[in-house]
């Protein structure tokens, strides 16, 4: 009895804290989002103070309202910015998803005592900071940059490519960086699939390719499922990406929300910016979570 | 599925291994450039690591993340090991959706809507921002991946060996402290780690939750960043790079000596 007391006990700290810096900060967004910006510290009102009693609170309640989301889908840009940040995140998916079988693929072929060296050489680069990996490719691609350099050198090109600020930059950022939470979902799943299942396609005259999108690919399934979710839902939400490697133009809405908080200072239009990146990263998972709930 | 790799594989192999090195390379490479230009060789030359020690700013901010580090990590260490032991030795209880969510959630969660929040928390309770503030929030992201790494070894774990010990007359926090705590340790060491480097790492949770005179390195490579690539960020990149394979080889080691060992 006392054991049980005991390991009730252990959820104790870790659900105060949790409660505390990240359920009530929530409700605070979700409050926040519909105030009203002010010129005023800190900028929104209305301001729940408690001194004012129940009257006050329900004074402050009636102010509440939704004018900042619809401010979010009046504004071309701010919708803009989802629509772009949705785009982006769904080729940068793709393509990490290309990239990620070239490299799963021949991984879990490998015989046995290379694959741990292998996935330490995968892991090694994905310890470093991130703002050192978006940094690296600004050398690579600016138009004075090692790339153009390399192209001009080798006669490839007459005049330097713009590819630094661009959306292929971010593409490039994106896939480089998120390509371990990728390849190791993909790499788990091929593993555990059964080596004769190819062969005996081969054997029955499939070609490689045949083989490949028709034993291999639904084998995997949920291995491209995971990788994918892995890659898509934390690019949504991408600051520094876009911000190191994009130009102005392309505004993705993680760089939205900065901008609007840190350089308007319209901490209420930021909130309800927050909220809406949520509910839009909140689709897949729920949807996924449902799917898991009817297939059981 | 094992089989010979062919020549295709191999090319795919060294396609991707030298995208995801070559950047680095280059990085490291440039840091030892005679020129300011990053992209122009000018010969070898060390001048940069100088020039980076004496940059007091950057020094200071290095020595706060790393404070900050240590500090979030090890509080991280303790709650997301305790949170991992409710998830995995309660079964069912009251709350344990909710509580499972808030442990998992921040791991998805995008670190933007994390900062804001945190932010938001902070002036509603009127806290003034910098040092603990920046802990709180990087303990507050962080737990959920110790929590992870904790509970995955408590899956694959011997009961046996806890019910022995009680059976024996120990009581339940002895048992902890003798039984469950060493055979746990390598995880709870790991999930400490990895909390710490995600702290070091963090640019956008700090940007929110920091305050005057808590301005970690990531803040401040960043805003350097912005104007321009300089070889001082290449040398500072380096000496990160270099910090981290020195802790991950050596990782590797001792625990490929520890594997070996029962085998004998």
């Amino acid at each position: 009895m006392r054991h049980r007391l005991l390991r009730h006990v252990a959820a104790l700290p870790p659900a105060l804290w949790l409660a505390l810096f990240f359920a009530l900060p929530f409700l605070i967004v979700l409050r926040i989002s519909l105030s009203e910006k002010a010129t005023a510290q800190p900028p929104y009102r209305p301001v729940f103070d408690l001194s004012g009693g129940l009257d006050g609170l329900w004074q402050a309640v009636s102010q509440l309202n939704l004018l900042n989301y619809s401010a979010i889908f009046d504004d071309e840009l701010m919708w803009g910015a989802y629509l772009t940040s949705l785009r982006i995140s769904a080729v940068a998916t793709l393509l990490t998803l290309f990239v990620g079988l070239m490299l799963a693929l021949p991984m879990a072929r490998a015989p046995r005592r290379w694959r741990g060296p292998l996935v330490m050489l995968l892991v090694l680069p994905f310890l470093t900071s991130f703002l050192i990996r978006a940094y690296a490719w600004i050398a690579i691609l600016k138009p004075e940059g090692l790339l153009n350099g390399l192209l001009l050198h080798l006669g490839l090109i007459a005049e330097p490519l713009v590819l630094l600020n661009t959306e292929t930059a971010i593409l490039i950022g994106i896939v480089y960086s998120y390509l371990p939470f990728m390849v190791f979902p993909l790499y788990t799943s091929l593993e555990k699939m059964d080596a004769s299942l190819p062969e005996a396609a081969a054997d029955l005259g499939a070609t490689p390719l045949k083989s490949f999108f028709l034993v291999t690919i639904p084998c995997i399934w949920p291995g491209i499922v995971a990788g994918c979710a892995l890659v898509f839902i934390p690019a949504l939400g991408e600051f520094i990406i876009p911000d190191l490697l994009g130009s102005s133009e392309t505004l993705m809405i993680g760089r939205a929300l900065w901008n609007e908080f840190f350089a308007n200072r319209d901490w209420p239009l930021a909130a309800a910016l927050a909220i809406c990146l949520l509910a839009v990263v909140l689709i897949p998972v729920v949807w996924q979570q449902v799917r898991a709930e009817a297939a059981r | 599925m094992s089989r010979r790799l062919s020549g295709f594989d191999l090319v795919r192999l060294a396609l991707v291994l030298a995208f995801l090195y070559v950047p680095m390379l280059l990085l490291v490479l440039y840091s030892f450039n005679a020129s300011r230009l990053v992209t122009v060789w000018a010969g070898f030359s060390t001048q940069w690591y100088g020039s980076l020690l004496r940059n007091q700013a950057l020094m200071d901010s290095a020595w706060i993340s790393v404070k900050i580090g240590l500090v979030s990590a090890t509080i991280a260490t303790i709650l997301g090991t305790l949170a991992a032991l409710a998830l995995a030795r309660n079964g069912r209880f009251r709350g344990r959706l909710a509580f499972a969510g808030m442990v998992y959630a921040p791991l998805v969660m995008p670190e933007i809507i994390t900062g804001l929040s945190l932010l938001l928390l902070f002036v509603a309770i009127g806290l003034d921002r910098g040092f603990w503030t920046v802990t709180v929030a990087h303990t507050t992201f962080t737990l959920g991946f110790v929590a992870v790494i904790v509970q995955s070894r408590l899956a694959g774990f011997d009961r046996s060996l806890e019910e022995a010990a009680m059976d024996l007359g120990a009581p339940p926090l002895q048992t902890f402290l003798l039984v469950t705590l060493p055979l746990i340790a390598p995880a709870v060491g790991a999930g400490w780690v990895l909390a710490f480097t995600l702290s070091l790492d963090d640019l956008v949770i700090a940007s929110f939750t920091s305050g005057p005179g808590s301005t970690t390195l990531p803040m401040r490579i960043y805003s350097q960043v912005r104007l321009g690539v300089t070889p001082e960020i290449n040398a500072a990149s380096s000496l990160m790079i270099a910090v981290v394979a020195v802790v991950v080889l050596a990782g590797s080691l001792a625990t490929r000596r520890r594997a070996w060992a029962p085998a004998r």
